[in-house]
């Protein structure tokens, strides 16, 4: 038995999401007013830095990489492969496409498989400043790798990931968010998957006050596989946001999504938009998608709205799901009658329920140094 | 020697028609070593019964009391009565994501004990236990339950049994849904943790079976919410040969709890 509330998808899209207008110029994006299907449950007042197509302070980002064996030159803007698979869809996104003339170009090269992840660090330097960035992370043919993003520190900071997942190729990307309380992050990341190859992508949001993370994956080849997973807790007063959006092109295509959010405190919001498409072509198919928030206190509010589009009939199957709810009563009871006490079992249930997304993600040290973080959140301490 | 003390009890619970009674007086002392099996047919209370003794919210007692050595068990949280050494191994176990066994036995035992176990008899302790009950290693490190089979839910609740060495335990059909090679392995469970700490069971069930592998030495029959007959293990035998038949008009009575069972 449990408390969740099954909520039913609460509006209907103005447009396909197929048909969302895309450009690399920013002057083609009015300023967002909260009333485009894309804003509107975001914060715009907070996110507005992000609007103003203006260069970024020089000391805004300091960047680590490591190993660096990966980084290749970088790419200016329309320099293959930069804009292989990104068409900035919002205002901040085509910002940062713009400004950053040197895009962060990671390689790995075809047919090497390594397990130590490469890890790009992300800081920022300081609130007020602000930063752009556009990464093109490509994995070559036969390829197998993680690539962790972590974002500390403080900012306003407009970010691009393109993904390139060639064929054959398995790739994991970890972005976590672990800003101080006054960062604001936009970012958009888009992704295409070759044929038979794989995409593992995972948004862990902890810190910042306004943090949008916008995963885009395109499963263009056949037999491509995209799992997509999110975990995030949002405190009193953040905003926590990702639009998961997942493209069936190819034929036999799978798709997973799976995101899972707390929330405490007064004001904490969280957001989470979920489209599926599968094409026309897209035969086959085998889609489900779902978010599940767990409320921990009055006077937070998790907004959650999946959507599903299918072109073709003949397919594997396509589904979604949608709850936010309180805590579940059976399992809290299953744990005090063991002995433990009320306070130990909610804690229990919420680790629990968020590490259900940390276990998957692979990499042993990130999954416990993040399982700390969590615990920190629990007992209200640094966010 | 200690002794579990259930006089008059009356549980209600709250259904979309209103309110229902569930239990209409229940009378049963249970002392230390002693194994008592509950028996009667579907709808009878015997879960809520169990449920009521653990404190589940679910349940509303109207009327008379539980005591443990003298202690009010009714005025004690479901977490206080655990560790006052009372124990149901559940039904219907519940699934924790994201929890593991390991964590949560160690986490248990650390509540029930009042201090940390210590590390090395501990995960040896485990360790043994889970191989005595046929455990494949693998589940110390998978979360609570979470994509068990029946069977093995049930062996999880005897683990957690034989290593939080209860005073009392309540088994709440434990029997339900086993196989006759896993019905022995849980029972012989249950009779090591009856043996090691002189465990005060009650035995809830509708069958007869599990009798076979965990001898009783009393047998109550439960009927609409009470206490109809009592007897030792012939009366078990009895009601092997002539099921709960002569008790039907009873049984009408409690017209409705059978949906009332938490599941």
């Amino acid at each position: 038995m449990s408390t969740y509330i099954e909520t039913e998808p609460s509006f209907v899209p103005v447009q396909t999401r197929s048909e969302r207008p895309t450009s690399y110029d920013p002057a083609d994006f009015d300023a967002p007013t909260g009333r485009e299907v894309d804003w509107k449950f975001s914060d715009v007042a907070r996110l507005s830095p992000l609007f103003e197509d203006a260069d970024g302070d020089p000391q805004a980002i300091d960047y680590e990489i490591e190993p660096e064996a990966f980084v290749q030159a970088p790419l200016a803007p329309g320099q293959a492969p930069r804009g292989e698979a990104f068409h900035p869809e919002d205002l901040p996104s085509a910002i940062a496409w713009k400004r950053t003339a040197e895009a962060l170009h990671l390689v790995i090269p075809a047919g090497l498989e390594t397990q130590e992840p490469v890890r790009v660090s992300i800081r920022g330097l300081g609130a007020q400043l602000r930063g752009h960035a556009h990464l093109v992370i490509e994995a070559q043919e036969r390829s197998r790798a993680i690539v962790v993003l972590e974002h500390t520190g403080s900012a306003r900071f407009a970010e691009n990931v393109e993904v390139l997942v060639r064929d054959h190729a398995a790739l994991t990307l970890i972005t976590v968010q672990e800003w101080e309380d006054d960062a604001i992050h936009a970012s958009a990341h888009q992704a295409v998957i070759g044929t038979g190859a794989s995409l593992k992508h995972v948004v862990v949001s902890l810190g910042g006050a306004v943090v949008r993370v916008n995963p885009s994956v395109r499963l263009a080849g056949e037999h491509s596989e995209a799992q997509l997973l999110g975990a995030y807790f949002a405190d009193a007063g953040q905003h926590l946001e990702s639009q998961v959006y997942v493209y069936h092109e190819g034929r036999n295509t799978k798709g997973r999504v799976l995101y899972k959010g707390a929330l405490q405190g007064a004001s904490a919001h969280t957001v989470w938009i979920g489209d599926v498409l599968i094409g026309r072509d897209a035969v086959g198919t085998d889609s489900y998608e779902q978010n599940r928030n767990l409320v921990l206190t009055d006077g937070a509010r998790a907004d959650s709205v999946p959507n599903l589009e299918i072109e073709t009939g003949d397919i594997e199957g396509a589904g979604h799901a949608s709850a936010t709810g309180r805590f579940d009563d059976e399992q809290l009871f299953y744990l005090q009658s063991r002995g433990i006490t009320e306070e130990e079992a909610r804690r229990l249930v919420v680790r629990g329920f968020l590490l259900e997304i940390v276990q998957q993600i692979g990499v042993e040290s990130l999954a416990e140094r993040l399982a700390q973080a969590i615990e920190a959140e629990l007992s209200g301490g640094a966010s | 020697m200690s002794v579990l003390e259930i006089r008059d009890l009356q549980t209600t619970v709250e259904t979309e028609q209103g309110t229902k009674q569930i239990l209409r007086g229940v009378d049963l002392t249970v002392k230390t070593g002693e194994i008592h099996a509950i028996m009667g047919p579907n709808g009878s209370g015997k879960s809520t019964l169990a449920y009521t003794i653990a404190g589940h919210p679910k349940y509303t007692v109207t009327g008379g009391t539980i005591t443990l050595d003298g202690e009010d068990v009714l005025a004690m949280t479901v977490d206080e009565r655990a560790r006052a050494g009372l124990f149901l191994a559940m039904q219907y176990p519940v699934e924790i994501p994201g929890v593991t066994n390991t964590n949560f036995l160690r986490t248990a035992k650390t509540a029930i004990d009042g201090e940390a176990p210590s590390i090395r008899t501990w995960s040896k302790d485990v360790k043994e236990a889970m191989t005595r009950l046929r455990m494949d290693s693998s589940f110390a490190a998978r979360n609570v339950n979470e994509g068990f089979s029946g069977g093995e839910k049930k062996r999880n609740e005897i683990l957690q049994l034989e290593l939080l060495k209860p005073r009392f335990a309540v088994l709440d059909e434990t029997d339900s849904g086993l196989d006759v090679d896993a019905l022995k392995i849980v029972s012989e469970g249950v009779n090591r943790a009856h043996e090691a700490t002189d465990l005060g069971i009650l035995l809830i069930t509708h069958y007869t079976r599990i009798l076979r592998y965990i001898k009783p030495d009393f047998v109550h029959v439960f009927v609409a919410g009470k206490v109809a007959e009592e007897g030792g293990p012939d009366l078990a035998e009895r009601l092997e040969e002539e099921g709960y038949d002569r008790y039907q008009v009873a049984e009408s009575a409690a017209d409705g709890a059978d949906a009332l069972n938490v599941g």
